[in-house]
């Protein structure tokens, strides 16, 4: 793990370097006029809605912000924004994202992508993205599916996925999106829920927020090919028993009557459901995604069962101050006129071994 | 150089066995015998860690500090340290320098220094009889040469009789010089190139002190190193001046006459290119950003990028090729110049992001500098073999232009315009240069700034288009109607929010669109963009009236021109054109073509520019290929160029 240190700039400056509004903004302005086209009943619409609701709030130029996406279902995203967008080719939008945040400091970058794009084919940029910690918001919209090839599995897709392409069943085990995160040093880390939009708004709130690369998965149904996915996370009864809400410096409690705890196994350090009782109430985690060491947010990563979705944990998992990498690429470019004064093109192309031709 | 100005010499060109034009005159300080010649070649040719780059590359910095005209060729494997003492271990550097203006590294050498018995034997076939040669005696010894096949010395059994041998201990010697310096003798040993270096400068009179300098500066963290360095360098020198073994030494004047007025420096391809790039960036004042992902022979443009961070140069070394131009193309949409820079194994990796570049109609220079292929191939040999890689490697239509230099120091002019096609045509843009033109080097008259290209551009700044509700709006794809290039509205401009993605869009609005006949018309709309370029007009030299014309593109100029002078020597009369757009190729080629009987076109590739020719122009050219990893010889080539001639 990279050490965690203070940030050489606190959140406020780094979002204060992207121009602010100049009058109050409302949802209608970052509608573009494109019609949207998904399939009625999809999850995206949801999250479009929350994330249209939500930019007002930031009070960013709007001219200032931009949404890079990739291919697939989720990467028509930008089209319906009224913001500076790209959809770009399948896998890559955190690279172009990167290039476009590295080299403009004054602009809020946001990627829009899918289990498919971002962990399939764009899997290397997306663990690179994450590492270097460039300034920007990551939206992995997760339907464990691929939606616009017609229903094939995916690579969160649970094992023996009947598909068209896997007739008799899936063979691959599934990532796990926040821990492949978390084990590719991301400094904010996150997942939610497309139905939930309370949810969806203030873990798009604490994004915006984290300096550095955020990352928040958001369970997403896909009501054509993989229709219910996430169902025991939404229906009020099962919910109750398959989600637990993570809450910074809460105890991590759920159940109908928050009966159910998280606590660390003492002889193996992992983390484990017990029945909460007056005797081991004091021992249950309380939750802490501002800790250094990734340890404790990996291990709660791992408590949902990947077939059922029991004990899925939502909220922040993770969210550290570390260098961000923008950052660190614009103070050695201040670094280097510093030590040498702004570069001279004529003193560069004569160099310091020439000899003179007189006719 | 590209001086047009043909000598005698220049038409013997390699062509002889030693050295040429000697001509005596006594009198020299250390009483010894000197020679003046026109031109000399040398090699120096050793295993991969003996230091032969670093040699060779302070000869030339004295070479050109004296003003000679000089071209060079590194030539060294791809293993960083191949096993000791091999065959394939060989690396090996030639320079070519004059007291006239030249135009290749030379065919044959007139001096090899040979540190072991693999560099003798990797390299002789290449020496002509009377050269001279000195070798390391010291390697000479049972285990090193049986390693390459040698069961008698050939210092000893008459296998070379026909060489001016010069034997020399140069390990023993080094070793002995630096004998007060407390270092071990493998640590001492190493200083031998530098002892070499010193006898070859004695040899010519190269001026030393930048090489004792350089020195310092390289070591300056371990000034006994240093120290040592320059003692062996300067006991190479004392030694040539008074051993019995060497009685001659060799004056090449100054190339005074072959040069136009002005200040020089010695530059490689790719240090000419980094600093085109910087140009263009400062020219066009936008800020440069490279995306690179490391790869022979290109990895040097992304380390003197680096360096030059004062110059608001960015420099982001991505995880892979592909991030490495999608980091380039969204600095791009940023309002960036974008650089992506690679060989051709990337070039294939970056087929889709230069595809959607085209899509984008997003500015974004592509430099390949060509290395042999196909797959990772000669990684550090040179060839021309992504030509039709550039022109058609991608999905659907995707025409690109393409502009190549020709010889090291005009990578710099290249450079520039390349970033003038993208910027003003708001389209990706491949630069092929190659392996022979990056590591290469000779002399180039520094260019003032005010003489450089405007290349300023003006970003949208306000809406364009009137709806018929009278709404202004902006509309991406509105063309400029001279150029066809779109508006290029930065992120940050208030009103110009815009979307612009990788499916096809409307004509104007930019929306997506899946209507037939508006792909049809963004097609043909986009190729009519490319098409449009405005390139200089094709220069042809043919003094005599000639019926062949020879036409090369890319870094087979020199070997061409060398070769044309000499066939023009020989009373044959022959044409010569040499292309630096690839596409679109100058208005005037296809009328060119038409003009001669017969048009030669040799390539280091089987033939793709022939192939090009053909197709666009219906002429019946003829393909001369050579695909060794190496350049052309001008002697080879003149020879094709005579039986074209007489055929």
């Amino acid at each position: 793990m990279t050490e965690v240190t203070e940030a050489t700039d606190g959140a406020r400056t780094l979002l204060s370097l992207v121009p602010k509004a100049e009058s109050k903004q409302s949802m209608k302005d970052f509608k573009s006029d494109q019609e949207v086209r998904w399939c009625p009943g999809c999850g995206d619409y949801a999250v479009l809605a929350a994330v249209q609701g939500f930019m007002p709030e930031l009070g960013l130029a709007k001219e200032n912000i931009v949404f890079v996406s990739g291919i697939g279902c989720s990467s028509r995203f930008p089209y319906y924004m009224n913001t500076y967008g790209m959809h770009s080719i399948h896998g890559r939008a955190p690279a172009i994202a990167t290039g476009l945040a590295t080299s403009r400091r004054d602009l809020s970058v946001w990627v829009v992508t899918g289990d498919g794009d971002a962990l399939s084919i764009g899997g290397n940029h997306l663990i690179h993205a994450l590492r270097r910690n460039v300034n920007l918001k990551i939206l992995l919209f997760n339907n464990r599916i691929y939606g616009l090839t017609k229903g094939q599995y995916s690579p969160t897709s649970e094992v023996g996925k009947i598909t068209k392409s896997t007739p008799m069943g899936s063979l691959d085990a599934p990532f796990n999106p926040v821990s492949l995160a978390i084990g590719a040093e991301a400094s904010f880390v996150a997942r939610t829920v497309d139905s939930d939009r309370k949810h969806l708004t203030e873990v798009l709130r604490q994004a915006a927020d984290h300096q550095g690369t955020a990352l928040v998965e958001i369970y997403q149904n896909c009501n054509i090919f993989n229709d219910g996915a996430f169902e025991v996370l939404k229906d009020k009864d099962q919910a109750r028993e398959a989600v637990i809400r993570l809450e910074q410096g809460r105890p991590i409690r759920f159940g109908a009557d928050d009966e159910k705890g998280v606590v660390r196994n003492q002889a193996t350090g992992d983390l484990e459901v017990v029945d909460v009782t007056p005797a081991n109430e004091d021992q249950v985690l309380v939750h802490d995604a501002r800790t250094a060491s990734p340890t404790t947010a990996f291990a709660l990563s791992r408590l949902a069962d990947p077939d059922t979705l029991h004990r899925t944990p939502i909220g922040v998992f993770r969210s550290v101050e570390r260098p961000v990498y923008d950052t660190l690429m614009a103070d050695q470019l201040d670094a280097a006129i510093d030590r040498s004064g702004k570069g001279d093109l004529g003193a560069l192309l004569n160099g310091n071994d020439t000899w003179t031709v007189v006719g | 150089m590209t001086s047009q100005v043909s000598s005698p010499a220049e038409q013997a060109d390699g062509a002889g066995g030693a050295v040429v034009g000697g001509q005596r005159t006594p009198g020299s300080p250390d009483g010894k015998e000197v020679r003046r010649l026109d031109r000399v070649i040398i090699r120096f040719a050793g295993d991969s860690g003996d230091g032969m780059q670093l040699t060779g590359d302070r000869f030339t910095s004295e070479t050109a500090s004296f003003g000679n005209d000089l071209s060079t060729l590194p030539n060294f494997p791809a293993e960083i340290r191949a096993p000791a003492g091999t065959l394939p271990g060989v690396s090996s550097f030639q320079l070519h320098f004059a007291d006239h203006d030249i135009l290749t590294p030379g065919d044959a050498p007139n001096v090899l220094v040979a540190m072991n018995p693999a560099a003798l034997k990797a390299n002789i076939a290449d020496v002509p009889r009377g050269a001279e040669i000195i070798v390391n005696t010291d390697e000479f010894t049972k285990r090193p040469m049986a390693k390459v096949g040698y069961e008698t010395s050939p210092l000893e059994d008459g296998s070379l009789a026909a060489y001016n041998l010069h034997p020399v201990p140069l390990t023993t010697l080094t070793v002995e010089a630096l004998k007060d310096f407390g270092l071990s003798r493998k640590e001492a040993e190493r200083s031998k190139n530098m002892f070499a270096l010193g006898l070859l400068s004695w040899m010519y009179h190269r001026p030393t002190e930048a090489t004792e300098s350089f020195l310092r500066q390289k070591f300056a963290k371990k000034p006994e190193i240093a120290e040592a360095n320059i003692v062996a360098f300067r006991a190479g020198w004392n030694f040539g001046e008074t051993t019995e073994d060497f009685a001659v030494s060799y004056e090449v004047a100054p190339a005074t006459k072959a040069f136009p007025t002005g200040t020089y420096r010695n530059i490689s391809g790719n240090l000419a290119l980094s600093y085109g790039l910087i140009a263009a960036s400062q020219q066009a004042d936008l800020p440069l950003y490279l995306g690179s992902y490391p790869i022979t022979p290109a990895s040097d443009i992304l380390h003197e990028l680096s360096k030059h961070k004062n110059f608001g140069v960015r420099t982001f070394q991505a995880e892979d090729e592909i991030a490495g131009i999608g980091a380039a193309l969204g600095a791009a949409f940023g309002g960036a110049l974008g650089v992506t820079t690679t060989s051709g194994p990337g070039v294939a990796l970056k087929s889709e992001t230069i595809g959607l570049a085209v899509s984008l109609e997003l500015p974004l220079l592509i430099v390949d500098i060509q290395r042999g292929g196909p797959s990772t191939g000669l990684p550090t040999k040179t060839e021309q073999a992504d030509l039709l890689q550039a022109m058609y490697g991608r999905n659907g239509e995707a025409p690109v232009p393409i502009v190549a230099p020709r010889t090291p120091a005009d990578c710099f002019d290249a450079a520039l315009d390349a970033a003038r096609i993208a910027l003003t045509y708001r389209t990706p843009v491949f630069l092929l240069s190659d392996g022979y033109l990056a590591n290469g080097s000779e002399p180039w008259r520094i260019p003032e700034v005010a003489d450089l290209p405007d290349l300023k551009v003006k970003f949208a700044a306000a809406t364009n288009h009137t709806l018929a509700d009278g709404t202004e709006v902006f509309w991406p794809y509105k063309r400029d109607p001279e150029t066809l290039a779109r508006p290029w509205a930065v992120p940050g401009t208030p009103g110009l929010e815009h979307r612009i993605g990788g499916i096809e869009k409307q004509d104007g609005t930019g929306n997506i669109s899946y209507d037939p006949a508006n792909h049809d018309f963004m097609v043909r709309t986009r190729q009519a963009k490319i098409d449009g370029i405005e390139v200089p007009e094709l220069d042809v030299d043919d003094p005599d009236g000639a019926t062949t014309l020879v036409l090369g593109w890319g870094s087979t100029y020199g070997p061409i021109t060398a070769a044309v002078r000499r066939v023009r020597g020989a009373g044959l009369p022959v044409a010569q054109a040499h292309l630096r757009h690839l596409n679109p190729f100058p208005r005037n080629l296809g009328e060119v073509l038409e003009r001669y009987e017969k048009v030669v076109v040799p390539e280091m590739n089987l033939g793709q520019l022939a192939t090009l020719i053909r197709a666009k122009y219906l002429v019946d050219a003829q393909s001369y290929n050579q695909v060794n990893g190496m350049p052309f010889k001008a002697e080879q080539l003149a020879k094709v160029l005579k039986e074209a001639i007489d055929d």
